[in-house]
């Protein structure tokens, strides 16, 4: 069908392998994405508490600038789980503002505009189509979120060398797979948010409502029957108990409460947290929701019974 | 975000049909959502080089094209498309085809090269050669010009060129147009026409057209499949059902023409009303015009014009609208 031949050809060239077409919706999305240049902004500023974390792993190792600067950094900052997981807790913290601004409008745009034939009329599924647009925050989340993480374990690991390297490394799966969780955990709730909702503010707002209006419920109940299973709802909780988990960090009694009656009897209670297998298993449950909604709503046509 | 490279496969779109293979062929396709069922056992091998699918609103055109697409699954039997069945096969027939929807159908904040090179690389076209014939198929649609405008600046006419840009951008061996010329005006209808008739007479492609406009079938198709209720009523060839000696007679009446139009279903004559005083009928074997002026002799009725007419698209669909038994 060339120009100047104006007549209707087929093709008869090569074909792209089909493994790899989920990843033409991600590289046409970045395109819009990055077009916007206070998105831009907002994605580079994330690289800053990673950059304030090189420096302070840096600074841990370079005797010099400590003595230069008299300050035993050391002993002040030491570099263990603990440090690791404060930073991917902070990357998490970005990383959800990112899905915020990034994945309302993925499948709502295109429900909006009745795209999904048009997509779903070519050698391409459902699934890959759900897998693809959830790439576009998959591959975005990842680059600030555990690829930095792990880089900076890995320069830790050669400025302190090898002995640490092998004794932590339980540290870097512990990045890994937490990071992993709550970017997939935010893919998912973000696409199927889109696909419930077709206007991107109001897809917005809802995707800020699920993971913080839970809280507050959460919070009301556990002040209420004087309890810590209020978290289960919460996602941000459920999140901080998994993390706590994978860095070793999880302690389930988070606190003591004294009530003295109108007697003057005093009882003391242990608050608990909520065992680490729930807050994996209400995980679970909160995917699976998401894939059904998914299944349900990214269909060509949805036929009204 | 820089190209992710894919390597490239010893493939191409280009499959060659199974051993001469109907373009559609149908096995008892039945469709059914919820308690209704929408399509009922549809039989039949459509072979046609352009296949015009007629019917009312609600008789199963966009259904039948749907479910050969692979959107809906069929409750009972199946259907194969050249030769590759629609439920187990549906990925390499989804190779095969293109499709323009009815209803306004695109991807928002982009140029049109834009939203048809992503068309073809999903189709599974390398970026390189995706990008070259999105250009080419909107230069092929008439829209080069315009091709680096948004989408969504698009009148409704150009909106209805992308589509048909984006269905024939893979180069597909069947194009199903639901709907392709509707909200057009006529130069742009003309236009859509023509690109369809260019296609069909290129014989690379064969296509299937929803309408219920039947002028469009008329000008592009050379077989029409008529629906109702789901069900097949007609599927003939356009040209040969033209052609057969079936004579078509146009009579203008004056008179109480019921009691002549009794005895002309008594003489065997299938006849149709027409408006007041007007009557189209085919006589059978047997039956001479003659009779029809002793009949209206007989009957008290004057014939004031008597002509003959071959059969039109529209006689052929408004037959199979008041036919019961499916038949002509």
């Amino acid at each position: 069908m060339a120009v100047y031949e104006q007549t209707y050809k087929p093709y008869t060239g090569k074909l792209t392998p089909e493994w790899s077409r989920f990843l033409i919706i991600p590289r046409h999305a970045y395109r819009g994405v990055f077009s916007s240049k206070l998105f831009t902004a907002f994605f580079i500023i994330c690289f800053i508490p990673l950059l304030v974390e090189a420096i302070l792993i840096y600074l841990h190792h370079n005797v010099n600038a400590l003595g230069i600067m008299r300050v035993n950094v050391r002993e002040l900052i030491p570099i263990d789980a603990y440090f690791f997981q404060t930073f991917v807790n902070l990357q998490g913290g970005f990383a959800f503002f990112v899905a915020l601004l990034v994945g309302p409008p993925l499948v709502s745009r295109d429900l909006r505009n009745n795209a999904l034939p048009l997509y779903l009329c070519r050698p391409f599924s459902r699934t890959e189509y759900v897998l693809g647009k959830m790439s576009v925050l998959l591959i975005l989340l990842s680059l600030i979120t555990w690829i930095p993480q792990l880089l900076l374990f890995l320069f830790q690991s050669y400025l302190e060398g090898f002995s640490w390297f092998a004794s932590n490394l339980w540290i870097a799966s512990a990045i890994f797979i937490g990071s992993v969780v709550w970017i997939l955990l935010l893919a998912l709730l973000s696409q199927a948010i889109s696909a419930l909702v077709k206007w991107r503010v109001v897809a917005s707002g809802a995707l800020l409502g699920i993971v913080f209006i839970p809280s507050v419920f959460g919070e009301v109940f556990n002040n209420i029957f004087l309890t810590r299973w209020g978290s289960i709802i919460s996602i941000g909780a459920l999140m901080k108990s998994v993390s706590a988990g994978l860095f070793g960090t999880f302690v389930r009694e988070s606190g003591h409460l004294r009530i003295t009656d109108i007697n003057d009897n005093v009882t003391e209670i242990i608050l608990r947290e909520p065992p680490l297998w729930c807050s994996w298993a209400a995980l679970f449950v909160i995917c699976v929701i998401c894939l059904a909604l998914l299944a349900r709503k990214v269909r060509a046509y949805e036929v009204i019974k | 975000m820089s190209a992710l490279p894919a390597p490239l496969q010893e493939q191409t779109i280009q499959e060659q049909p199974v051993n001469d293979a109907p373009v559609i062929d149908l096995h008892s396709l039945s469709v059914t959502f919820g308690r209704r069922q929408i399509l009922k056992n549809l039989r039949g091998d459509l072979r046609g080089r352009a296949i015009g699918l007629l019917g009312p609103n609600g008789a199963g055109k966009t259904t039948l094209i749907h479910t050969l697409l692979g959107f809906h699954y069929p409750s009972a039997g199946t259907a194969q498309i050249f030769g590759h069945d629609i439920v187990t096969e549906a990925k390499e027939i989804k190779a095969l085809v293109g499709y323009m929807p009815e209803r306004d159908s695109f991807i928002s904040k982009m140029s049109a090269v834009h939203f048809v090179r992503l068309m073809a690389e999903l189709s599974g076209l390398p970026p390189e050669a995706a990008l070259e014939r999105a250009h080419e198929a909107l230069f092929y649609v008439g829209l080069g010009e315009a091709r680096y405008r948004r989408l969504e600046t698009y009148s409704l006419g150009m909106k209805q060129l992308a589509k048909l840009a984006q269905a024939i951008v893979h180069g597909p061996r069947l194009i199903f147009l639901d709907e392709p010329t509707n909200g057009l005006d006529p130069p742009a209808r003309l236009r859509m026409i023509k690109l369809i008739r260019e296609i069909r007479d290129s014989g690379k492609a064969n296509i299937v057209l929803s309408s219920h406009l039947l002028l469009d079938v008329e000008e592009c198709c050379d077989e029409i499949l008529i629906l109702r209720d789901g069900q097949i009523v007609v599927y003939c060839n356009l040209e040969e059902e033209r052609k057969s000696n079936r004579k078509f007679l146009m009579l203008e009446t004056r008179g109480d023409q019921t009691r002549f139009v009794e005895a002309l279903g008594n003489l065997g004559c299938e006849y149709a009303l027409t408006g007041d005083h007007r009557l189209k009928v085919v006589l059978q074997n047997g039956v001479e015009v003659r009779d029809l002026y002793r009949l209206a002799a007989q009957e008290q009725v004057q014939l004031r014009r008597l002509s003959y007419k071959r059969d039109s698209l529209e006689d052929i669909f408004l037959k199979a609208m008041e036919n019961t038994n499916g038949g002509l």
